[in-house]
């Protein structure tokens, strides 16, 4: 059996390799950026065919003011900050989350956001704020932990919510012309709790197959062979590649439990600017919940990095090869931009596994 | 009965301190040399090169499945020397005390090092206790410090790697990161894992057979196998490249990272060894490892290459090759 | 963006939490968001939560496309 699904990954593989058009097939998702990246399938693509990265990891979205947003917070208020490890190296525009932990701020790293309750509980004379952060996958788990604190009474628990929703940046690079963009691998676990719908309007609305993808190599393969099957027949809809997870209506108990704590508002993502009803606030009944009202925390002026490219890197229009930075003043251990320093980044990805080019 | 607890007292240098060394160390580390209780050590050694190393010992949980933070700082240090090519001979220890921390778990540290001692055949033969106050330091920090003689013919210097040597790993990798992980507060998971902490003194037998076939050692502890190879890779100037299939990692550690978003390669090993070998002699030196119950999941996992110096590859299971990178930072869970 | 793991159900330890195994690792996780799981199914679990049950008529290795794989090879 082993065997024989190591077979059919080399057939899908060659199949993809015998494609002839040239097709640039965009992975929205950075744990497909990491996926693809840890099993070499971008190396072993013909150069007719090109994976590009999107804006699917949210640490790297999240716009400089944001981030800053919070180390003002952290410098300014006497409290516990929980957040996912994902955060810590993040560069501001002067510290990052790390330094202000050496700096004597208590910052702690959480693996749930149940965990920031805990804190809270034990710490009933501390104010603890969770950094929420994440695309609809994580949403709805920050959404049950902010009402579990409501019915606790727990009134020393807020939530600094950068939270974002994938459809709107999509529809924003689909509809701009400098991104070459003929068809989406769908990141299949946003698509487990929102469904398929939306990524098939959008495949009808701007002629671009869509595939949700699971995150195996042989999903990934599944999923650009789907892909360039229908590019081949000039098709253009959504299809299911990883049907064991998602259900074609996603999960409605998370989209419930996300609408009843959160509203759309307008938000910036890095290297795409403001998008209208991209981000998530807390609504009016949880507000005392929110974290920046809670301590009045003002929004932050971007300073646009000096020479980073994240910005054209996010939005599909170079590669993180093409970036000056790269692999010389930008690297893993010294990260100019958030694409070097997220773990699943597509310049941490690239420097991290494609061979010799580019690095210094 | 309240529990006794180590006071600043204890760290005084009077009376209270004489009785801590006597009671808690002397006892438990009895030998000729110690007794004699000189400021220093006096050794006997035997002709030839000496190996000394020293690491110092930081552990949350100080006790945790497969062993305690007093095994562990015997094994450390004999394994470096190993991994120098010397038979460890003496250690030298210190102690830097919290503050409250119970004295029967000194006792308990104290005996699980003469233990590991006795076993290995070494000898604590000098050492040194201060306390400070609570919340300066987490229990205790211990250093050891071994000295070693590395026989005439022996040289594992990186520099002596050539293209085309093996490269073994002693075993499955990532159990001791795992099983420290597991055990942190606010990580609430329970792992079959525990700690790989031991001394690899029988490999030493198996290795002084192979005399310079062996080209160099390493034990892959902090930062895990994939930065020990990369060390190796720039200290040589030659190319390391590995197979992922090939490389052993325990089901539950692969299970465990996954749900955690780490990596079993970056995670640390108190227990295994990264064997540099000329490749006539890799596969019998394998069966002999696989034949100690302590290395018997040895595998070659890669090769030496004239080309990409100072890289580590790795090869997919779809036999694409992708960089394995030094880890950057601290290695902490995560959701993307 | 997510990384979501596969993990089976061992108990439901609370109406809102249940006990998983991944690989013989134990670890309590949130049900909130899969209220009708029942114990021996397999949940993907992400930061802590049964984010869906999964559905074990698909196997992990369904090679979907291997008829029209063999097409090719000919």
């Amino acid at each position: 059996m082993d065997n024989d699904v190591k077979e059919y990954k080399q057939h899908l593989l060659r199949a993809i390799q015998l494609f002839s058009g040239s097709v640039s097939i965009m992975e929205v998702c950075g744990t497909h950026t990491m996926a693809i990246a840890k099993s070499g399938i971008r190396g072993l693509l013909p150069p007719n065919i090109k994976l590009l990265s999107g804006p699917g990891c949210p640490v790297c979205v999240t716009s400089q003011g944001d981030i800053d947003a919070v180390i003002v917070m952290v410098q300014h208020k006497d409290i516990i900050l929980i957040t996912f490890g994902d955060m810590m190296r993040v560069p501001g525009t002067h510290s990052s989350l790390q330094e202000e932990r050496s700096r004597g701020a208590d910052i702690r790293i959480a693996y749930s956001p149940l965990d920031a309750l805990r804190v809270a509980r034990d710490n009933p004379d501390k104010e603890v704020v969770f950094l929420g952060i994440g695309f609809e996958t994580t949403t709805p788990t920050i959404a049950i932990t902010i009402e579990q604190a409501r019915r606790e009474g727990l009134n020393n628990f807020s939530v600094f919510s950068l939270h974002k929703v994938v459809p709107p940046a999509l529809e924003l690079i689909f509809s701009d012309s400098e991104i070459k963009v003929d068809g989406l691998l769908c990141p299949g676990h946003v698509s487990a709790v929102i469904g398929v719908k939306t990524f098939g309007s959008l495949a009808r609305k701007y002629h671009k197959p869509c595939v949700v993808t699971g995150f195996e190599t042989l999903d990934i393969l599944e999923g650009i062979y789907m892909l360039l099957q229908q590019l081949k027949k000039e098709e253009a809809r959504v299809e299911n590649q990883y049907s064991r997870v998602v259900k074609p209506e996603g999960n409605p108990i998370a989209c419930q439990s996300m609408e009843r704590v959160f509203q759309p508002v307008p938000a910036r993502w890095r290297g795409l600017g403001m998008i209208p009803a991209s981000g998530l606030q807390l609504r009016e009944e949880f507000s005392d919940m929110d974290a920046r009202k809670r301590f009045d925390i003002p929004e932050i002026e971007e300073i646009p990095i000096k020479g980073c490219a994240c910005g054209e890197v996010l939005a599909g229009k170079i590669t993180p090869l093409e970036c000056v930075l790269f692999g010389q003043a930008c690297t893993p251990l010294n990260p100019v931009g958030p694409c070097m320093v997220s773990h699943e980044g597509s310049c941490a990805a690239y420097y991290r596994y494609i061979p010799t080019k580019g690095r210094s | 009965m309240t529990q006794e607890r180590i006071l600043l007292a204890h760290g005084s240098g009077g009376l209270m301190s004489q009785r801590l060394i006597d009671e808690v160390f002397k006892q438990a580390w009895r030998n000729e040399i110690m007794e004699a209780m000189l400021d220093g050590a006096i050794l006997q050694v035997p002709a030839g090169r000496l190996a000394m190393s020293t690491d110092s010992f930081v552990i949350t949980p100080l006790f945790f499945p497969g062993g305690d933070i007093g095994k562990l700082s015997i094994c450390g240090t004999v394994n470096d020397l190993l991994a120098c090519g010397a038979t460890p001979l003496y250690l030298s220890t210190a102690f830097i005390i919290e503050e409250g921390l119970p004295l029967a778990d000194l006792r308990v540290i104290a005996a699980s090092m003469a233990q590991t001692a006795r076993e290995v055949g070494v000898k604590l033969v000098t050492g040194d206790t201060k306390v400070v106050e609570k919340g300066s330091a987490d229990g205790v920090f211990i250093n050891t410090t071994g000295i070693g003689i590395i026989p005439a013919d022996i040289d594992y210097r990186p520099q002596r790697i050539q293209p085309q040597d093996q490269v073994i790993v002693t075993g499955c990798v990532g159990d001791h990161g795992l099983a420290i992980l597991a055990r942190r507060e606010g990580l609430a998971f329970s792992t079959p894992v525990v700690s790989d902490c031991a001394a690899l003194i029988q490999l030493r037998e198996i290795i002084s057979q192979y005399g310079n076939a062996i080209r160099c050692m390493r034990d892959p502890t902090r930062g895990g196998l994939a930065t020990v190879l990369n060390e190796i890779a720039v200290q040589a100037g030659v190319g390391i490249h590995v197979k992922e299939a090939d490389i052993p990692v325990a089901p539950a550690v692969q299970g465990a990272c996954d749900l955690l978003g780490m990596e079993p390669l970056y995670m640390a090993n108190e227990g295994k060894m990264v064997i540099f070998v000329a490749a006539a002699l890799a596969q019998s030196l394998l069966n002999d490892l696989r034949r100690l119950p302590q290395t018997q999941a040895a595998s070659i996992i890669g090769q030496i290459s004239a080309e990409t110096p100072g890289m580590v590859l790795i090869e997919t299971e779809l036999g694409a090759q992708r960089i394995l990178g030094i880890l950057e930072g601290e290695h902490v869970p995560r959701i993307c | 963006m997510c990384l979501g793991v596969p993990a089976r159900v061992v108990e439901k330890t609370t109406n809102y939490s249940a006990r998983v195994d991944v690989n013989g690792n134990h670890t309590e996780i949130n049900i909130q968001l899969t209220p009708d799981v029942e114990p021996g199914q397999f949940v993907l679990v992400h930061a802590g939560f049964a984010m869906e049950i999964i559905d074990e008529s698909i196997a992990l290795e369904t090679m979907h496309y291997l008829e029209e794989m063999l097409q090719y090879g000919q």
